[in-house]
């Protein structure tokens, strides 16, 4: 008997113990620094560190990796970006824009384009590190979301994730409007848009924060400081704080032989882990230079200097605001007008309200689950995500919700390029936005739990072995043997989910509970997110289960498997012959 | 027959008259009334039409009555058989009239393949031209006839080889004002509301580009004369010549159709990537290999 694609065996430590060779070259200055800066008893315990292995616990190593080739590209563009709205006369190398009136800022793009050795290389890293930097960190929690890695202890690791995110889009458009071209222009006047959406306050924030009427001639500048001091300042803080927690906490694992919610198994941080993500930091590195090598990024000389009364075709945010511009471009015009003031409801709705509400539920989400379930546990072991079927449908369903309004933002690229009607395509996001989110749960919580079943499935009556046995009136059936003992204890250990009930809600004398409304709420929900699971089967179950396969196999020994079956490749096939035994 | 004339009172213009009537019914006759009708309209038309309106092929008469010929099979089952437009029982235009388009608007249309339509639809696609030089020539001639309309362009307007860089620099003004909006910043097209779109502008040949501006086909505004000098014109086009010979300064431009396909490529092949980059990182674990060997 195989194991058939089951979790390899834990494997902390060598067969062989530590032993004592030649004295490493390192031990010197390692020493030296040691006397001098006591580093050895602060970091003898950290290098040794233990972290687990699995591919999608190196998702945020990306978003990390990428963001140190961000300030690495960042600081060289700094040295030759001039963050000035200053009108001055193009002279550099790019002949179409030679003469032309235009910004400090822009001219000295181009000029890092053209003029500065090596410049357009690092502009297009840079602007492909910022995508790979928020794509990862998208990645990244949607693994903590599937795999319930936001469980408490880690709550609060979680909201500076989310908080990081924010910061990261925020760098992002930032960074997007500085080159000061027709682009970057055109997305700061959707920015005042938005602003000035806001109910009475609207122009006096974007009069405070263009120092005048748009476009002014402080907004770059002020721009550049958020962009390069700022908010890098704050991601590099908050990063440190995400890392702290993390080595605080501990991470999390996938359950396994050996491997319980009070310890870690996996390899050390020395050597095992640095060379890792050392490593990984040059693969990150590499590809993106790459990418900036040969994909063209913003060549921003095309879109000549911003000129308010000027727009191109395909104005489109980066695509980490892709949503947001979805949203506005499929929202109704509603307007309303109250004593003479307009009231831009068709901007307000889908610039302001509707993301912010979206990114409130995402931070609120392991409260909000916590809240249902009541569990105050803490959880080290990851969940599959089949095992919390709501929740991975949940999260199925926000993909979809958040790449449909993408592709609604994307929709005269998707017109223009595929021949569909433009106006076709809003109607449809209209309405799909609300339909397709909802099959999309629907279809992959049964998909979960169909899964679920199937687990049980094995563990009860083990895989199937693709052997036909033929009984002697004539009846075929497949043989099933039971799984490793290793792969049932892995697919066994997760908790059972307990289904909130209620309790009468009325004390002995029949009054209310004061928040007898609230948890009858929580009850319902309870049951709706975690009664349809299947739970994993219990001992007597799993017991009975056990028999009744070795009884089945007793009884299958006078049989014979089906004629022809000794080639199926699995058994020696010396001196076997078709039997034709009837 | 009793109406006309016995032979004794025949004069010289009678007998003139005499002639052309016994030989009205010649296999001949049609052709050459017709050939003496279009000479006199078109050489009145020739005198009498404003100065810039005409060009030396409506003069053409046999090019008009060529062309005339060409349109009737090819074109007036939509335009009507006097390019005077047809109009469905719903109101709507099953196919414009062409009195007054011009030369140019027959040789943008035709030239470009988009004339005669393959199927009715939001737009007449760009495709291979049916009609070959010299049958365009003859349609663009015969359309002119019929009204005055823009002729098409000298060749001083359109040839844009000794385009200085100072007329480039003004083109791209002219084009980020005028024509960005629907044709996107590198010409590369974009979308129209109704399944309209403007199309790519790259590979187009200088004197459609001047003649789509100068007529406004389909969803384009008209840029008469006042609006872009026939001068600016030519800057444009020359800026858009420049643009499209430039080279990918930064590599491959992905369609050139702005951030959509950036954020396409950085999550296939970025993410894509590194992710796979990722898993392959945990898939090599030293320590668990020898394990295996040992």
């Amino acid at each position: 008997m195989s194991t058939t694609g089951g979790t390899p065996a834990a494997s902390t430590n060598g067969t062989t113990p530590a032993s004592t060779g030649k004295p490493s070259r390192l031990a010197g200055p390692a020493n030296w620094a040691d006397e001098r800066l006591g580093i050895g008893k602060s970091t003898k315990k950290q290098l040794r560190k233990v972290f687990p292995d699995h591919w999608s616990f190196m998702l945020g190593e990306i978003a990390l990796w990428s963001f140190v080739v961000l300030l690495i590209t960042g600081v060289f563009l700094s040295l030759w970006f001039k963050p000035s709205m200053a009108e001055v006369t193009y002279l550099g190398s790019y002949d179409q824009l030679r003469g032309l009136h235009m910004s400090e800022a822009y001219a000295s793009t181009l000029d890092i384009s053209f003029d500065v050795r090596g410049g357009l290389l690092m502009r297009q890293m840079h602007h492909w590190a910022a995508h790979l930097f928020i794509g990862a960190m998208f990645i990244h929690m949607m693994r903590v979301f599937l795999t319930g890695a936001f469980r408490k202890p880690r709550e609060l690791n979680w909201i500076i994730g989310g908080m990081l995110l924010l910061l990261g889009i925020l760098e992002g458009f930032a960074g997007y409007s500085l080159p000061d071209d027709l682009l970057s222009g055109t997305g700061l006047r959707i920015a005042d848009g938005l602003v000035k959406a806001t109910p009475v306050l609207g122009t006096y924030m974007s009069f405070f924060l263009f120092g005048g009427e748009f476009p002014g001639d402080v907004i770059i500048s002020r721009l550049y400081i958020a962009h390069v001091l700022l908010i890098p300042g704050l991601i590099l803080a908050l990063i440190a704080a995400h890392m702290m927690l993390l080595v605080y906490h501990k991470h999390t694992q996938w359950p396994g032989a050996g491997r319980t919610n009070e310890n870690v198994v996996g390899f050390p941080m020395m050597p095992v882990y640095a060379a890792k993500a050392g490593g990984f930091f040059f693969i990150v590195f590499g590809f993106t230079a790459i990418l900036g090598a040969t994909l063209q990024i913003n060549g921003v000389w095309g879109y000549g200097p911003y000129n308010p009364a000027e727009v191109t075709a395909g104005s489109q945010p980066d695509w980490y605001m892709g949503f947001a511009e979805g949203l506005m471009r499929i929202f109704p015009g509603w307007e309303s007008v109250i004593f003479g003031y307009t009231v831009s409801w068709n901007v307000m709705i889908p610039g302001q309200i509707i993301p912010l509400t979206m990114f409130a539920i995402f931070l609120a989400y392991p409260f909000i689950e916590q809240w249902i379930t009541g569990d105050k546990r803490e959880h080290h072991l990851l969940q599959r995500p089949r095992n919390a079927p709501s929740r991975t449908a949940f999260l199925a369903a926000m993909v979809t919700l958040y790449g449909l309004l993408w592709a609604a933002g994307g929709n005269d690229i998707l017109a223009v390029v595929f021949q569909l009607n433009l106006n076709w395509i809003t109607y449809f996001m209209r309405v799909a936005v609300f339909v397709l989110p909802i099959l999309v749960f629907i279809l992959t919580r049964r998909w979960c739990i169909s899964l679920q079943r199937h687990d049980s499935e094995v563990l009860l009556h083990g895989y199937e072995t693709g052997i036909i046995m033929r009984a002697p009136e004539g009846a075929y059936s497949e043989r099933h043997l039971p799984i490793d003992p290793e792969r049932a204890y892995t697919l066994t250990a997760r908790e059972r989910d307990e289904v909130y009930e209620l309790e009468s809600g009325t004390n002995e004398h029949g009054v209310a509970a004061p928040n007898a409304r609230m948890q009858r709420f929580r009850a319902r929900l309870s049951a709706y997110w975690y009664g349809y699971n299947v739970q994993k089967p219990t001992r007597e179950e799993l017991l009975e289960a056990h028999e009744h396969a070795a009884h089945e196999l007793e009884a299958h020994d006078d049989q014979h498997s089906a004629d022809g079956h000794q080639f199926d490749g699995r058994h020696d096939v010396e001196g076997e012959e078709l039997t034709h035994r009837h | 027959m009793r109406l006309l004339p016995t032979r004794s009172q025949r004069g010289p213009l009678q007998r003139t008259a005499r002639r052309l009537s016994t030989h009205r019914r010649s296999r001949f006759a049609g052709v050459a009334v017709m050939l003496a009708g279009l000479l006199v309209t078109g050489g009145a038309y020739a005198l009498l039409s404003p100065a810039g309106a005409s060009s030396e092929v409506t003069d053409d008469a046999t090019s008009v009555a060529e062309g005339r010929a060409l349109f009737l099979v090819g074109c007036s089952s939509c335009h009507g058989k006097n390019a005077e437009g047809i109009v469905t029982q719903r109101g709507t235009q099953y196919g414009p009239s062409l009195v007054g388009v011009g030369a140019a608007s027959v040789d943008f249309q035709v030239g470009t393949g988009r004339m005669p339509m393959a199927a009715p639809g939001a737009q007449a696609p760009r495709k291979d031209r049916v009609y070959d030089e010299q049958e365009t020539a003859a349609l663009a001639a015969y359309v002119a006839s019929l009204g005055p309309g823009p002729a098409v362009p000298d060749e001083r307007y359109t040839d844009v080889s000794d385009a200085t860089n100072e007329d480039i620099v003004r083109g791209g003004e002219f084009f980020r004002t005028n024509c960005t909006a629907c044709h996107n910043f590198v010409g590369a097209g974009g979308a129209l509301p109704g399944g309209k779109y403007a199309p790519a502008l790259n590979d187009i040949e200088e004197k459609h580009l001047y003649q789509a501006m100068l007529t406004g086909p389909q969803q384009m505004p008209v840029f008469s004369d006042d609006v872009l000098t026939p001068d600016e014109k030519r800057q444009i086009i020359a800026y858009i010549k420049s643009i499209d010979e430039q080279p990918g300064y930064g590599g491959y431009g992905m369609g050139s159709l702005g951030p959509v396909s950036d954020g396409m490529f950085a999550w296939i092949l970025g993410i894509g990537g590194l992710v796979g980059f990722a898993v392959w990182i945990a898939a090599h674990s030293t320590r668990s290999k020898k394990k295996v060997e040992a």
